[in-house]
């Protein structure tokens, strides 16, 4: 029986091919649409086929150190920096930004919208104890979210801050559903194909600004990784080629993400 | 109700064009499922049987666990598999990890107490009735055992059943251990999840009316088979 299992399993496990790459992103980059926009472009000039995890950036984070992806695409320079000095990347290459939105209830209950800056629309909303939707799991958003509380000088909690665990998708669908204030990127948003009677609050704040970066894996840590082929995606994503196809990206008339990366 | 009238156009739609996307997906979902059911049975039924048959000191015991592990929740199953397989884990080195075949494994840990205990329940009966025959004939532990398989096989399609329909809906377990990568891991279930994420509530509500579909067509297939529920049998 057990060899009957072994053999089941070798039958079953795929066969490797040599040119994919698994690379862990965070939600808002698949939910945008720039991931199927991008990978068909990907494999026609450098043959890669991209095998995504879409997970938080916390968790993208956790796949690369244990080795479990051979590179991550995430959102929270602060984590990565820390990630790139415990060695468990080779370096850390920024690759495009967009912003992040404070979105709501398009009648604004809690006057969010008048507030000149992202914190005065948080603190119109803690004031108002407005319902507010958090992600509440770690991800490179809900970092960034910490970030504005703090620099509106609060520690929200309460029974109108509701911390909901889960991808940006969802907590924009929770969001519509309670009639909540959340925090998102604007590509997500964009694509988000469920927001009627949801209206944009607060954008344009310096302290929006959303950058994403590359990270592969060190293969000194993980020598299984493909660091190679993690290299090639590098290349392609800081070329003209790469920056110019991210541009090129758009929903509703919109371009969600601006290509930075440094030539 | 818009969503519900919008999910059926969208179920009909893919279904009626053959997308290629949703071919795949699917495809996966049953050779994921069926392969996770088959190695299942291969391991629960004669588990089942053979409980039914043989007494030990420990087999009350064994029962009531059996019967606890049926409510397992798949999302600790996941975490458990995923462990083992992660780069970091003891079984890192095979890079089974975000693959169909670790998708299968956890999948057999979830159905397989499931398809013994009801398994067993079928056989303990059947044994009650076969017993004093059995013994007579002098039969050996593993023909007792092979002849309560084969003359319970109607119970034990339902057993068989019921793991694929604990399998097929799953999304706990392989969102975990699969990672609903597209075009390597990606079937009905996480599919569905993932279209309720980005807000397209019509293309969710459309797999999942394929997924009860497909879960329709499998039992009908297998009674077919197995020529069970024919007038004049039972």
């Amino acid at each position: 029986m057990i060899r009957l299992l072994l053999l089941l399993l070798l039958l079953l496990a795929p066969p490797a091919r040599a040119e994919t790459l698994r690379l862990a992103v965070t939600t808002s980059f698949d939910n945008s649409g720039l991931a199927d926009h991008l990978r068909p472009l990907i494999r026609a000039d450098t043959g890669l086929d991209l095998q995504l995890l879409v997970v938080g950036t916390g968790q993208a984070l956790r796949l690369a150190r244990a080795g479990d992806v051979d590179a991550a695409l995430v959102h929270a320079p602060d984590a990565e920096r820390a990630f790139v000095a415990e060695g468990h990347a080779t370096r850390r290459t920024p690759v495009m930004s967009n912003d992040f939105l404070i979105v709501g209830p398009a009648d604004d209950p809690a006057g969010a919208a008048d507030a000149p800056t992202a914190s005065g629309a948080l603190r119109a909303i803690a004031t108002a104890r407005a319902p507010f939707v958090s992600r509440g799991d770690d991800s490179g958003t809900h970092k960034a979210e910490m970030r504005l509380w703090a620099a509106a000088g609060l520690a929200p909690e309460g029974a109108w801050y509701r911390a909901t665990g889960s991808g940006m998708g969802a907590a924009l669908n929770t969001a519509r559903a309670m009639g909540a204030y959340v925090l998102t990127d604007r590509g997500s948003w964009l694509a988000f194909g469920n927001r009627d009677g949801m209206a944009v609050l607060s954008e344009g704040d310096p302290l929006l600004h959303n950058q994403y970066s590359f990270l592969p894996v060190n293969p000194e840590r993980h020598p299984h990784v493909a660091a190679e082929v993690a290299a090639r995606l590098e290349a392609w994503l800081v070329s003209a080629r790469g920056q110019a196809a991210i541009d090129a990206y758009e929903v509703g008339g919109e371009a969600p993400f601006t290509a930075n990366a440094r030539p | 109700m818009g969503d519900f009238l919008a999910g059926l156009a969208e179920a009909g739609r893919l279904v009626a064009t053959l997308d290629p996307d949703l071919v795949e997906i699917t495809l996966r979902s049953l050779r994921v499922t069926l392969t996770a059911v088959a190695i299942g049975c291969a391991l629960g039924l004669p588990l089942g049987a053979w409980l039914a048959v043989r007494r030990f000191r420990f087999r009350r015991a064994v029962i009531a666990a059996l019967n606890a592990l049926i409510g397992l929740p798949p999302v600790v199953v996941g975490l458990a598999v995923y462990l083992l397989l992660s780069r970091d884990g003891p079984l890192g080195v095979l890079g089974l990890l975000f693959t169909p075949t670790a998708m299968i494994v956890a999948q057999v840990v979830i159905v397989t107490p499931l398809v013994a205990s009801i398994a067993h329940q079928a056989m303990r009966d059947l044994w009650a009735d076969y017993h004093d025959l059995l013994i007579s004939l002098n039969a050996t532990r593993s023909q007792r055992v092979a002849t309560l398989l084969w003359d319970g096989r109607r119970a034990l399609l339902t057993a068989g059943l019921a793991g694929f329909g604990r399998a097929i809906g799953e999304v706990g377990a392989i969102m975990i251990v699969g990672g609903n990568i597209d075009g390597a891991t990606r079937v009905l279930t996480t599919a569905i999840a993932l279209e309720t994420g980005r807000g397209d509530f019509a293309l969710a509500l459309g797999l999942g009316l394929i997924l009860v579909a497909l879960s329709l067509v499998v039992s009908g297939t297998t009674h077919w088979i197995l020529r069970t529920e024919r007038a004049g049998r039972w």
